[in-house]
């Protein structure tokens, strides 16, 4: 489904991604661990296709499509999603209004009709629900004033209602509380399906012991150096990304 | 306004009750180029003027001339512009007759009829607003008869100032530059001696003006005078809301613009009025686009009359414009919210002036000031508490956004107190629309238009939500369109 091959990534004048191979197929989870500085966030950010990170050299292709040639807003058309570290505030806009105008803004691009008031209404309404948000939240301004664990349990509310097929956690479980982490881990569990893919980037394990991987990567320095099953999580937790012979910032 | 005025004709037209046959004249004539006493004398007799009236325009123009002879045009304002040559303007133009108007929608500009369905205008309506000549309208001449009839049963005067000059000479005669005199400024006066036409609304008392005068604009203000004329009267009890302007880009070919609009508002009355204004602001150069010089007061004279200012700004090239309080009734309050943009060369100098006078007033500004490409934006405004307004109170809120890095934001706000009981407060901020908040709108699909205009309107919400229903929506697809371009 997702195909990554020798991608190279500047940032600046700096080269982050050195030549990273990945393939993802339908209804996996991945886990793409790794220490600081090793090219995780910029992983993410390449392929959903922000602004400052300069592909150089390689390719992303999504279901046989090409993502780099892509801008942003396209390539969450074509079904990828992410879900932020650091969710933005939005003042004065409703999280409702802002489901709705995403909602519509990637149907349009699909060809789609808008979908009613009504529909939406239900849709957000029930995907809210089953991840345990208040439905007041939804009339307040997107992520302005919530909580580290309401920010991260928004995220998982717009990617229940925008069902993308390509889903990519960016550290989303970093400087949550254990009630936080399982509300993400459910967020990711709902959307797990034969037709989607997955892709988790964390740098600890801990949220792998709700979200069970099917494939666990190390990224250092710009590449994959190690890929296994769930036990090379374990491994990590056990032994440091030191008994790997890397070198961890954050260690 | 001429609009008012074109609109009854049609109206009377199509009912085979065409009573006032002069404007049949006008429709051929144009005053001369420039001004002078002739120029007046000239206007005042097209519109069948009472003497009075001349008199009150000629004192107005002798004042304008000693003020143009001493100091010429007011230059405090934050906005530069070529020096206005008062002698090249025409000063008084019939409204164009049928012929002269497009044919069909074919010969209207592409780009205004794009904007037009982006803003989601019917057909009909598309025809109305661009001037395309139609024999009858039958949709807006039914509605506006409605309209007449159901006003006329609650006892609402609503007319053409000429109109209301021949008819109710007295109401005239007390109101007019009773709120702005001739002697305000420049531009007042200017407006006071040339202004071609505008509307008069009386409420008589305890009356509740059964719709918002609003709708009847919508259809018929495709000709909207460049001096236009504005008195608005509530009298005790009585309430009306009024919405100028149009949505939809007006185009003129007169740059400059001049209008002068007076509220009065008695014992526990209240005046809500909206503007939405989308003049001509230029090629993206800063070429053409309107000079917008506008004065508008209101007069909260009744104890417990409250007045209401809501503003969308996002058209002209010089914006100059300070819709005012005089809060001199006991317990009388004002209240302005303002949104104005300044995209490409735009330049707005705007914002309010709350005067308290009468005890226990109180007042609220909102002001959220937009800048993009290379536009000018300044709040300009003044909180004045005199020495008797005890227990005043005032909450000014003025924030700007930033697009882009050539644009610019200023704050000038004045607060002069001589009562020790007032309390004031005011908030100020100024922001730029992060990159972050830009890329997680993509993410989740939106284009960077659509972004845009998204984040937009969270900023200005506290202001839209205070404007009718029904433009509430079109003025939020105006902000995104007014900013089109301004990013990426």
């Amino acid at each position: 489904m997702l195909e990554i091959k020798n991608l190279h990534v500047n940032v600046g004048d700096k080269e982050i991604l050195k030549g990273l191979d990945l393939s993802l197929r339908a209804g996996e989870v991945h886990a793409i661990m790794g220490p600081n500085g090793a090219g995780k966030s910029t992983l993410s950010y390449a392929l959903s296709g922000r602004e400052g990170y300069e592909v150089t050299e390689g390719t992303a292709t999504l279901n046989g499509k090409d993502l780099l040639d892509l801008e942003a807003d396209e390539r969450a058309g074509e079904g990828v999603f992410l879900g932020f570290q650091y969710p933005v505030e939005i003042p004065g806009v409703s999280n409702m209004n802002f489901l709705k105008t995403a909602v519509n803004s990637i149907r349009k691009y699909r060809g789609e009709d808008e979908m009613t008031a009504v529909d939406l209404l239900k849709l957000v309404r029930s995907k809210a629900a089953e991840l345990k948000m208040d439905p007041e939240m939804l009339k307040r301004p997107v992520n302005v004033g919530f909580s580290g664990g309401e920010k991260k349990r928004n995220e998982m509310v717009q990617m229940a209602v925008l069902d993308p097929c390509l889903a990519i956690l960016d550290e989303t479980d970093s400087g949550l509380d254990i009630d936080a982490l399982k509300i993400v881990a459910d967020g990711i569990n709902r959307l797990r399906a034969p037709d989607k893919a997955i892709l988790v980037i964390t740098h600890y394990q801990r949220l792998l012991d709700y979200v069970v991987p099917d494939h666990v990567h190390v990224l250092a320095d710009g590449r994959i150096v190690k890929s296994g099953g769930k036990e090379l999580a374990l491994q990590l937790e056990a032994e440091g990304y030191a008994g790997l012979g890397i070198a961890d910032d954050a260690a | 306004m001429a609009a008012t005025i074109e609109a009854e004709r049609q109206v009377e037209e199509a009912t085979g009750d065409y009573k006032y046959g002069f404007i049949t004249d006008i429709e051929t004539e144009k005053a001369p180029k420039g001004l002078s006493e002739d120029t007046i004398r000239f206007i005042s007799a097209k519109k069948e003027e009472p003497e009075w009236l001349l008199e009150w325009r000629l004192k107005a123009f002798a004042y304008w001339q000693s003020l143009a002879a001493e100091e010429g045009e007011p230059d405090w304002a934050m906005v530069n512009y070529p020096k206005i040559d008062f002698q090249d303007i025409y000063y008084y133009a019939a409204p164009k007759s049928q012929e002269d108007r497009p044919k069909s929608l074919d010969e209207v500009d592409p780009e205004l009829l794009a904007t037009y369905e982006k803003l989601g205008i019917s057909l009909d309506e598309q025809k109305v607003l661009s001037g395309v000549a139609v024999d009858v309208v039958f949709d807006s001449v039914s509605v506006a008869t409605t309209f007449r009839e159901t006003l006329q049963e609650a006892g609402v005067i609503f007319c053409s100032i000429s109109e209301a000059a021949r008819e109710y000479p007295d109401l005239m005669r007390k109101y007019l530059g009773s709120v702005v005199p001739v002697q305000d400024n420049f531009y007042a006066a200017l407006n006071s001696a040339v202004f071609s036409d505008g509307t008069f609304v009386y409420i008589p008392k305890g009356v509740r003006c059964p719709m918002e005068l609003s709708t009847y604009f919508r259809i018929n203000e495709a000709n909207t005078g460049q001096f236009e004329r504005t008195l608005i009267i509530a009298d005790d009890e009585s309430y009306v809301s009024y919405l100028e302007g149009c949505t939809a880009p007006m185009r003129d070919e007169n740059q400059l613009h001049a209008a002068v609009v007076e509220l009065v508002i008695m014992d526990d009355a209240e005046i809500k009025y909206s503007t939405v204004q989308n003049w001509y602001p230029g090629d993206k150069d800063g070429k053409g686009g309107i000079y917008n010089f506008v004065t508008k007061r209101a007069a909260c004279r009744g104890v417990n009359s409250k007045v209401s200012w809501t503003q969308v700004e996002t058209g002209s090239s010089v914006t100059w414009k300070y819709p005012s309080c005089i809060l001199q009734g006991d317990n009388s309050v004002g209240e302005f919210y303002s949104v104005a943009i300044s995209n490409n060369y735009q330049q707005a100098d705007t914002g309010t002036k709350m005067i308290h006078i009468g005890k226990n007033t109180s007042s609220t500004i909102i002001s959220k000031g937009i800048s993009a490409g290379h536009g000018q934006n300044t709040y300009r405004g003044l909180v004045k508490v005199l020495g008797g307004a005890d227990d005043a109170r005032n909450f000014t809120q003025c924030d700007s956004l930033l697009l882009g890095d050539q644009c610019g934001a200023h704050t000038v706000p004045y607060i002069e107190v001589k009562n020790p009981t007032a309390q004031i407060e005011h908030e100020a901020t100024t922001s730029k629309i992060s990159e972050d908040q830009l890329f997680y709108c993509l993410q989740r699909g939106l284009n960077t238009e659509e972004a845009v205009a998204l984040i937009v309107n969270g900023f200005c919400r506290d202001v839209m939500q205070h404007l009718p229903m029904e433009f509430a929506v079109e003025a939020q697809k105006l902000l995104g369109i007014s900013l089109e371009g301004s990013v990426g």
